[in-house]
């Protein structure tokens, strides 16, 4: 059974744990700034909620890089960005609709969230169960993500 | 089923890997004439700079189109025949199709100005003319770049990386004028010009004359720019030419419906050769980006592999980046008459974002933006412009604040129940 991550926003606290553990796995220190899951905060309305690449069917990302940069992990379902091959000419980070591919100055190269390789590190740091890494027609999490799908014209598609 | 493939840039390779994903059976045979495995024009600016070898522009592996029994042909397609069904090929021979793509691209135009032919003067637009310009621009040379467009403006960090002394003329009375508004290309000239790059805008180059030195570039102005290379990006045409008595509709490019199909059956175009629908004025338009060209591949694909596919236009869309200043623009950019906007401009910090709203029922509807120094979530301008969220309440807190985009999209289409 594939997994997936699920994002309840009611259960988070905005105690950032989840982009701490990202960015350590990632990059070997505690820095939020660029970490790949995204806590993002509603003053006005006193919530949170985590937010990261859905790993779409769409694959926007992928199907627009020039050069082959973006290839899906067949275990974990993840696109994953190939370092080496990545030229740093960001249309993937326009292609994604969903905003979470980002483009890092400090290495020419854009960053997203490739699940860890199956063993996602801000599901294992969320102390709320506000992410949980779970089978992957689980509820909540595929309901965002076909939201975010329906809601793009251009994905219209019938057998 | 055969499917023939005319054209192996990012559009045509698209269409064949989604033909096969589709249909595993079905033949393919995608045809280009290059004589390079299919590459990718966008990864030029950084094999100028050596960032990458040629093979880093390929668009895929060598073995994959084996692997995926799509067959790639090098030849060139001289012309089709619409009731035989037929492709002719430059040999003399011909191929019988069941489903064509044509995915053909675009070629630069040539300015009608004398010396545009000298040995030393090139375009930026296959792998070929990166050759030429590698052996040409040295540390010092002197290179003038002929437009600042969107094209223009990315091989210009590329000229500038390799230490070339620079200058820049463009007609428009702004860089990038097709994608950027004032402010923007302002902000983008001045981070050139403080750069160190010579940029005239409103300015034409009237003729380009051989000297003992080199070249010169005589300009509108009466000015005259010496040039050791001269880079013509002046705009490109779709390559139409070999289907022109085919019985196909063309305009500025083939004519495509929402499914691409053109006005002969069977007969698909995607990409910079295709005219297909923009998403935001529903007008038919040759948007020549690689995002729309991998797009329209996929949907002719669908459809000819049998399903039905169908979209509501490509949204235009580019991102630049400018000897590290990077810039967006989305949609309706220069905004519709009557729509709001939200705006922050600091010119000192090289930092601008416009956001564009509707008008009526759309009121609270992102019908385009431009950006001008950020990275962070600017996909997210895409997923707010074509998926038409209604931002309501959001839309005020975007006019205090624009960049709370990806906050407005989060809360708008996440279940956050009384966040939204
Ligand atoms: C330097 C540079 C930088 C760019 N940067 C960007 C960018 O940052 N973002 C962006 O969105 N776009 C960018 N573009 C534009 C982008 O590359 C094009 O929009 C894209 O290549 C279009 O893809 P396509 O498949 O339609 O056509 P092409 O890539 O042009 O491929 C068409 C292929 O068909 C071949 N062909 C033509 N006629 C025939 C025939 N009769 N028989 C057989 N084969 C034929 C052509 O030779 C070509 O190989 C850039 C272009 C250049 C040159
Ligand atoms: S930035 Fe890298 S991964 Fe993204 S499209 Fe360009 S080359 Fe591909």
């Amino acid at each position: 059974m594939q997994k997936s991550l699920h994002l309840d926003p009611a259960k988070c606290t905005g105690c950032l744990q989840c982009e701490m553990a990202c960015s350590y796995e990632k990059l070997g220190e505690f820095n939020p700034s660029r970490s790949v899951i995204k806590v993002f905060t509603f003053h006005e309305e006193g919530r949170f909620a985590p937010y990261t690449c859905t790993q779409c069917d769409e694959a926007w990302c992928l199907r627009a890089c020039p050069v082959d940069a973006i290839t899906m992990d067949l275990t974990s379902g993840a696109k994953i960005v190939i370092d080496d091959k990545c030229v740093g000419c960001k249309v993937c980070t326009i292609s994604c609709p969903f905003g979470t591919v980002n483009y890092v100055q400090e290495t020419g190269k854009v960053a997203k969230c490739d699940l860890c390789g199956g063993d996602p590190e801000c599901a294992k740091a969320c102390p709320t169960d506000a992410i949980t890494w779970i089978d992957a027609n689980a509820t909540g999490y595929d309901r965002m993500k076909a939201f975010a799908e329906k809601s793009l014209p251009s994905a219209n598609t019938s057998a | 089923m055969h499917h023939i493939i005319i054209g192996a840039g990012p559009g045509g390779v698209v269409a064949a890997e989604t033909i096969r994903k589709t249909n595993p059976n079905d033949q393919i045979t995608l045809i280009g004439n290059e004589p390079a495995p299919p590459y990718s024009r966008m990864a030029i600016p950084y094999l100028l700079v050596d960032d990458i070898k040629e093979e880093g522009t390929f668009l895929r592996s060598s073995d994959h189109y084996h692997q995926q029994s799509i067959e790639y042909l090098q030849a060139n397609v001289t012309g089709i025949d619409a009731d035989a069904k037929t492709c002719e090929l430059s040999d003399g021979s011909s191929l019988a199709y069941d489903q064509l793509c044509i995915a053909t691209g675009s070629t630069p135009i040539s300015p009608p100005i004398n010396g545009i032919d000298l040995p030393n003067v090139h375009s930026c637009w296959t792998l070929e003319d990166a050759r030429q310009i590698l052996s040409l621009a040295k540390p010092q040379s002197r290179v003038v770049l002929m437009g600042a467009g969107f094209i223009g403006c990315i091989i210009l960090e590329s000229l500038v990386k390799r230490k070339v002394n620079l200058s820049v003329i463009e007609m428009g009375s702004r860089m990038v004028p097709r994608m950027l508004d004032e402010k923007a290309g302002g902000l983008l000239k001045k981070w050139c010009v403080d750069d160190g790059v010579g940029v005239y805008t409103s300015t034409k180059v009237n003729a380009i004359e051989e000297a003992d030195d080199g070249m010169n570039v005589i300009l509108d102005n009466g000015a005259n720019i010496k040039a050791d290379l001269v880079i013509s990006a002046t705009g490109v045409k779709s390559n139409t030419t070999f289907v022109k008595d085919s019985g196909l509709d063309i305009d500025h490019g083939i004519l495509v419906n929402n499914k691409m199909q053109t006005n002969l059956p069977n007969i698909y175009a995607v990409g910079d050769v295709a005219q297909g629908m923009d998403f935001s004025t529903g007008e038919y338009t040759v948007q020549a980006i690689q995002p729309t060209a991998t797009d329209h591949g996929r949907i002719a694909a669908l459809n000819m592999a049998g399903k039905n596919a169908e979209h509501s236009g490509s949204l235009n869309m580019n991102i630049l980046d400018t000897l590290g200043l990077i810039s967006t623009s989305y949609g309706l950019w220069m905004g519709v008459e009557g729509g709001d906007t939200a705006e922050i401009y600091t010119p000192e910090l090289f930092k601008y974002m416009n956001l564009r709203f509707g008008i009526n029922d759309e009121a609270d509807v992102l019908v385009g933006a431009t950006t001008i120094g950020m990275t962070e979530h600017v996909g997210v301008l895409r997923g707010l412009i074509e998926s038409k969220v209604h931002l309501g309440h959001w839309k005020q807190r975007l006019i205090d604040d624009p960049m709370r985009i990806m906050d407005a999209y989060v809360a708008s289409t996440q279940e956050l129940d009384n966040v939204v």
